[in-house]
């Protein structure tokens, strides 16, 4: 184990210590619900918990082997999040090459960067370099059908399976004065607060949702349920405050964003699937989606959270 | 000792290469019909990339993975070592002869027909070569036909591989990862006096049916 590792394992166990306690409760519920008639939210938080566990055991593997083991492990996870979103989007023949640049040299370039910390080559290096060269390799197969949809759907995929998604391991190379070495607390707190402010979303629709914000896209998710969603997420990250540098103000302020963002960004992907008239992005594993499934509120949360994070506590402490 | 090791190497790159295409196209496996058992049945699928063999077999559980032998052209699998080598000891191909002079004894439906006697799986693609054009089919040649008259009582099983020629389209030398569906339909089989049009008729129809619902883009 890595010196920080030492260092932080009060919060280590407080995180292992509220996981146990919460699969106990879901796994008492679902054994009291039996296995025939199944209930959906149980099912939900079981499905979430599972994610957790992953997240954590991934926070084992930074203790143990470092950042840079987390940021290998995001190139599969992207590369599984692209590869879901990719099926979905419009193509032709004509976007082949534009297809494998986006795997096999995007995606590999932008992670590097993420691992050497070159903020200042992976910020731009999708929404500059990779947006304008992309539509170049289409355009030199010729065919123009459908063209400004499918350069546009390949740029969001790159977007939303790469750049968004690499903030997260991102996270760990902040530098923030007085927080050495605890940056994965940063992450774990990000998770956090954004599932549990899908969830909470969820249960206050659910207690008093009135009006639907969507209502062609999800009669489930309501204005009430954001709202107490979003602020008890704000509550929550209160209660977390102990894991990031924010304060209790920032803490809650913070929350009260990402959980915002990862809510409303959920809903973002819901529209897409249902545009595409799919159940899911992927199959991972029975039931439970892809990656992009398992994962849309922190995809969106976490370039928010990453920028919000460096701007207040990296800039101005620096 | 030489043919063991070919046995070995050919196990354990079929191996690889099923989890190779895993890597790349994460199948999504839906059967319609009974999934399969001890059996011996024929698969019918169409054909528009040439991963699906691979794909197909990559798709049935391991175990049945060596007895489930895909139907190739002889001309094509015969033609150098290496390419003798992955049909006989990787997908341990039925190889028949495209060619009718070439054909000594064995006719192409008694190869099969062996194959199926000796407990084997068979993977056919009825349209008989690559389909490159826009239409879903092409025409059936009658080859199911004879096979389904000559072993009656054989589960006919219809297929249905959706996106494998977006992985790597025709021409293309690199592969990208995109999840590829492959539906296994209903088994069927020749019914009592139905004439060889009605029957290849009934099962493009029943590959057709396997399809999922387009969404207009």
């Amino acid at each position: 184990m890595t010196d920080m590792g030492w260092r932080i394992w009060p919060e280590i166990a407080w995180v292992v210590t509220m996981l146990i306690v919460l699969t106990l409760i879901v796994s008492a519920l679902a054994e009291r619900d039996g296995n025939d008639d199944l209930n959906p939210v149980v099912d939900n938080l079981s499905a979430r918990l599972r994610g957790w566990w992953i997240m954590l055991g991934l926070l084992g593997l930074v203790l143990a082997v470092g950042p840079m083991a987390v940021v290998v492990l995001f190139v599969f996870v992207s590369m599984g999040a692209l590869r879901e979103f990719l099926t979905l989007t419009t193509r032709s023949k004509a976007d082949h090459w534009a297809f494998v640049a986006s795997f096999f040299v995007v995606l590999p370039v932008h992670y590097v960067t993420i691992g050497a910390n070159w903020y200042g080559f992976y910020t731009v290096f999708i929404p500059v370099y990779a947006f304008l060269i992309l539509p170049m390799l289409s355009v030199l197969r010729g065919r123009t059908d459908r063209f400004l949809s499918r350069v546009a759907e390949t740029q969001w995929a790159l977007m939303i399976a790469v750049y968004c998604l690499s903030h997260i391991p991102a996270l760990l190379f902040l530098d923030i004065t007085d927080f050495a070495g605890g940056n994965f607390l940063l992450m774990v707190f990000l998770v956090l607060v954004v599932q549990g402010g899908d969830v909470l979303q969820h249960f206050w629709s659910a207690c008093a949702g009135r009006h639907p914000i969507a209502p062609i896209i999800s009669q489930s998710r309501t204005w009430e349920g954001f709202g107490g969603g979003v602020i008890s997420a704000g509550v929550l990250a209160v209660l977390l405050s102990w894991l990031p540098p924010f304060g209790i103000i920032g803490a809650f302020l913070i929350g009260c964003a990402i959980a915002g963002i990862g809510g409303m960004g959920r809903m973002v992907m819901m529209a897409i699937k249902q545009d595409r008239g799919v159940q899911d992005w992927g199959h991972m594993s029975d039931g439970q989606g892809g990656f992009v499934d398992r994962l849309d509120s922190i995809i969106f949360a976490a370039p928010v959270f990453f920028h919000l994070t460096r701007f207040f506590w990296q800039t101005m402490a620096g | 000792m030489r043919d063991w090791i070919e046995t070995q190497l050919g196990r354990l790159i079929g191996v690889a290469l099923a989890g190779f295409i895993h890597l790349m196209t994460a199948p999504r496996i839906i059967w319609r019909g009974k999934p399969p058992g001890r059996r011996s049945r024929v698969y019918f699928a169409n054909h528009t990339s040439n991963a699906d063999t691979v794909l197909i077999w990559a798709a049935l559980p391991p175990k049945l993975r060596a007895r489930t032998r895909p139907v190739a052209a002889a001309d094509y699998w015969l033609k150098n070592n290496l390419r003798k080598f992955f049909g006989t000891r990787v997908f341990h191909t039925v190889l028949i002869q495209r060619d009718p002079d070439q054909r000594g004894e064995q006719d192409p439906v008694g190869e099969m027909g062996t194959a199926l006697d000796e407990g084997a799986s068979l993977i056919i693609f009825p349209e008989g070569r690559r389909n490159d054009t826009e239409a879903p089919l092409l025409q059936f040649t009658t080859g199911l036909y004879h096979i389904a008259t000559a072993r009656p009582d054989v589960d006919l099983v219809p297929v249905w591989i959706d996106n494998l020629n977006g992985v790597m389209p025709r021409g293309e030398v690199i592969p990208v990862p995109l999840i590829c569906q492959i539906f296994f339909g209903q088994s069927m089989r020749l019914a009592a006096g139905e004439d060889r049009d009605t029957f290849l008729q009934r099962a493009s129809d029943a590959m057709l049916d396997l399809r999922p619902a387009e969404v207009d883009p």
